[in-house]
């Protein structure tokens, strides 16, 4: 019963509590942004995952890590980019895209490392990692230092980004249109804004984030890619853009809590206490449901989510 | 009034069609605005007036022909190019962002720094209200206003733009004769500075009191353009409709039978507090029909709903026959005879990917009537779906045919011959007009009235007050989800019903002393 309370506060998991959060709050504010513009992408695990095999392969062969994130970066645009072709243009029914695009991507991924690494042997291929960014005299901060200042530079990047993204959305003429666009495209139409255009920039924001949460599982986290790299990642982030009702604030909030208690759960685990985890694993998914109904009144859901906007439709 | 120069040419269409599947919208369609006028485009539903207003505004590209401004050529392929170009419109339905704020509705679309100068923003719209004598709080947002006020932020957003042409599209709809009149008002002051204003309507007195010129539309074409001034009402109407019609059937008046629906101390609240019902009694009996009045938003949605089992009541009682049904569902309340003709009738009415045979049946598909061991009994539906077509004038290829094809007035018709079929004791109809062209206008309230002389009790909401006044032996008047006046028809004029439906209770001449 110790070692469970002690797990609680312990520094090691609160440090790790924050690198497992790193990637949830990357893809959550990068599906946020989508959303706002009305766009609802399913398709970020399977984006994650296809990032997280580009960074891996990338920095393994071309022996650069930051050519690694590039080109995971780069995968996940691209991927978005196929659902924007799909959604804004076609306009496919998102949900059935979005699902697809899971398939797809998660498929093409596994195919590919196959194809890159053929040898079936025990031994999995492995690529260099990040070191921790250990920020100098802060890092020697006892427990506080380990814990908040000996992070991954892009743990530091995704928690800057949270105000910068704040003032784009709430301060400049572009961000209040890209919301208006989730909330009314028929609106925005007859001002003459680009609503097209607009999903087009959401979704690639939001692939370059899933993207830039794929290089961290893969060359910063492991250095090793696997078919369920993404382990449902994915689908946090999106459960977490719901708890956060679409605010950078909570967002960033419900990364680090639910990336706590992934931290909490595997500490258990490590130390074979014999705790149901699958009951922490499922609880993102039940306080998501929970907050929803909380938040049934004052909800911050772009009114046009996931509904294709046609010009002139009766 | 004389007719302006050729000089002062605006805006103008020179033989513009457009085409949309299976009908030709806009058929060749030349006309001239004239600057700093009013030009009214009058015609039909359906005679392609918002098609043009549309293609004045970039929404469609004409398919031929060419549109002109100044005495050029401007091609536009979406509105933005409208804009740039100094035209501006408001739209029949509105296109505002409900969750922001008024200050904020205005800026979207404005082509201006990076950062948005809210500052600046509200100090030029503070200066556009001002000149137009238009008092409004730019923080609320949007969706809190009503819907009078949601229009003039949609005119300050054309304004704000700096247009030159302001397109207006039914804009009275929504407003209660005293906002009609202050925005004919403004709109006059506004073209006396030089705007030009291209409003369109189907309200003859409309044309007649606002506009210096007006453009008749039937079917896709022009059938004139003169000055009104030198045109009546008569004419008008012929040209609209191609024959003469009088819109107002002959109702004779009846002697109403025993009492149907008793409805007392009717209370439903709703989340936001708007459209709630407080304290609501009425009663219809047999043969009459009673009308309510009201601008939207004030209770008339949640009366319906209540009154059709959609949604439950929060105190009071809803009597039929002296039996209470306040407990029963929408279902419970048909097969004791209450029928339903909602106003949004794609939405609630039918379902549109469904054969028309399909709706005719809709709610009724249990009923022995359709039904064999368990499986629907596809002979009689047909038989029945046969008589309907016939008997409702359903212009449609079959009855088992899509629903989604058929024009506004054959879908109102199939509503009606699925509600009447069952010979209702009581028939509850919102907007049964609404949309219609004058032909199945004049076709729904000839039903109705046929249905009270049957021995109906009819309750008609309805936002139309000539219909009203027409069809109805009583009328009550609706106002922030209060009855707050009721008149027999006999003694009801425009007048006093205005007052009740601006909020003023009482006599006219009591409240005014």
């Amino acid at each position: 019963m110790n070692d469970v309370l002690e797990a609680l506060i312990n520094v090691g998991v609160l440090a790790s509590a924050i690198r497992i959060a790193t990637p949830l709050l990357l893809a959550a504010l990068g599906e946020m942004v989508t959303e706002r513009a009305g766009i609802l992408n399913l398709g970020i695990e399977g984006t994650i995952t296809v990032s997280a095999f580009g960074s891996f392969v990338v920095a393994d062969k071309a022996d650069s890590l930051w050519l690694g994130v590039v080109s995971g970066v780069g995968a996940g645009i691209l991927l978005s980019l196929l659902m924007a072709v799909l959604v804004s243009s076609i306009k496919v029914e998102q949900v059935v895209a979005g699902l697809a695009l899971n398939l797809f991507g998660i498929g093409m991924a596994f195919y590919l490392f196959r194809a890159v690494y053929p040898q079936t042997g025990s031994e999995m291929p492995r690529s260099d990692t990040f070191d921790h960014a250990e920020i100098p005299l802060l890092s020697d901060i006892p427990a506080v230092g380990e814990v908040v200042f000996s992070q991954h530079w892009l743990t530091y990047a995704a928690i800057g980004c949270c105000p910068l993204l704040w003032w784009t959305l709430n301060r400049t003429q572009f961000g209040l249109e890209l919301r208006s666009v989730g909330n009314n495209p028929a609106a925005c139409d007859m001002r003459g804004i680009n609503v097209t255009g607009m999903q087009y920039l959401a979704l690639m924001f939001g692939g370059l984030m899933a993207g830039l949460a794929g290089a961290f599982l893969s060359v910063f986290l492991s250095g090793l890619f696997f078919v369920d790299v993404a382990a449902g990642r994915g689908w946090i982030a999106l459960a977490i853009v719901i708890f956060g009702n679409w605010r950078i604030g909570r967002i960033l909030a419900g990364s680090l809590f639910f990336g706590y208690l992934d931290a909490y759960q595997l500490s258990l685990q490590a130390r074979g206490v014999d705790v149901p985890h699958q009951l922490l694993l499922a609880l993102p998914f039940a306080l998501t449901i929970a907050a929803l109904v909380v938040n049934r009144r004052r909800s911050h859901e772009p009114l046009h989510l996931g509904v294709p906007y046609f010009r002139g439709e009766r | 009034m004389n007719g302006p120069g050729a000089d002062s040419v605006l805006l103008q269409a020179r033989g513009v069609t457009k085409r949309f599947p299976g009908v030709v919208a806009n058929d060749d369609i030349t006309l001239e605005v004239h600057r700093a006028r009013v030009h009214c485009l009058l015609g039909e539903n359906g005679a392609g007036k918002s098609t043009l207003a549309d293609l004045f505004y970039g929404v469609h590209e004409p398919d031929e022909g060419v549109v002109e401004l100044r005495g050029e050529p401007i091609h536009m392929v979406s509105p933005r190019d409208a804009i740039a170009a100094g035209i501006g419109m408001v739209r029949q339905h509105f296109e505002l962002v409900t969750p922001m704020s008024v200050l904020e509705n205005v800026v979207i679309g404005t082509r201006g720094e990076a950062k948005v100068d809210l500052r600046a923003a509200r100090e030029r719209l503070g200066e556009l209200c001002d000149l137009y004598g238009v008092e409004m709080d730019l923080d609320t947002p949007v969706g809190d206003l009503a819907v009078g006020q949601q229009q003039w932020v949609e005119i300050l957003k054309a304004l704000y733009l700096g247009c030159e042409v302001l397109i207006l599209d039914e804009p009275t709809a929504v407003l209660t004769p005293e906002g009609i009149e202050r925005l004919f008002a403004t709109l006059r002051r506004m073209a006396s500075e030089g705007l030009t204003i291209v409003l369109i309507t189907h309200k003859l007195h409309e044309v007649m009191e606002i506009s210096d010129d007006v453009t008749v539309l039937r079917r896709g074409r022009v059938v004139r353009t003169s000055l009104t001034s030198e045109v009546t009402m008569a004419d008008l109407t012929r040209m609209m409709v191609g024959r003469d019609v009088d819109l107002a059937i002959d109702v004779a008046e009846t002697s109403r039978g025993d009492l149907v629906l008793d409805v007392s101390g009717l209370d439903v609240a709703t989340e936001s507090g708007r459209g709630s019902l407080k304290q609501v009694s009425l009663q219809v009996h047999e043969r009459e029909i009673l009308g309510i009045a009201g601008v939207s938003g004030n209770g008339q949605d949640a009366l319906f709903d209540v009154l059709v089992g959609m949604s439950s009541a929060d105190g009071g009682r809803i009597l039929v026959d002296a039996k209470d049904v306040a407990e029963l569902s929408p279902a419970d309340r048909l097969e004791i005879g209450i029928a339903s003709v909602p106003a949004d009738r794609i939405h609630q009415g039918l379902m549109m990917d469904f054969r028309i045979s399909e709706n005719l049946i809709l709610g009724r598909q249990r009923s022995g009537r359709y039904r064999r061991r368990g499986w629907l009994n596809q002979t009689s539906i047909a038989k029945f779906a046969d008589e309907s077509v016939t008997d409702f004038e359903i212009a449609a290829p079959s009855p088992a045919h899509v629903t989604r094809v058929l024009s506004g007035g054959n879908l109102q018709k199939i509503v009606m011959a699925r509600e009447l079929a069952g010979q209702p004791r009581l028939l509850i109809v919102h907007q049964p007009t609404r949309g219609l062209d004058i032909g199945a206008t004049e076709y729904v309230r000839r039903r109705l009235v046929e249905e009270r002389d049957r021995g109906a009790a009819i309750l008609l909401i309805s936002e139309d007050l000539d219909e009203l006044l027409n069809l109805s032996s009583r009328i009550a008047v609706m106002f922030d989800g209060r009855i707050v006046g009721e008149v027999d028809r006999r003694d009801a004029t425009i007048d006093r019903i205005g007052m009740w439906m601006a909020g003023v209770s009482g006599v006219p001449g009591e409240a005014l002393a």
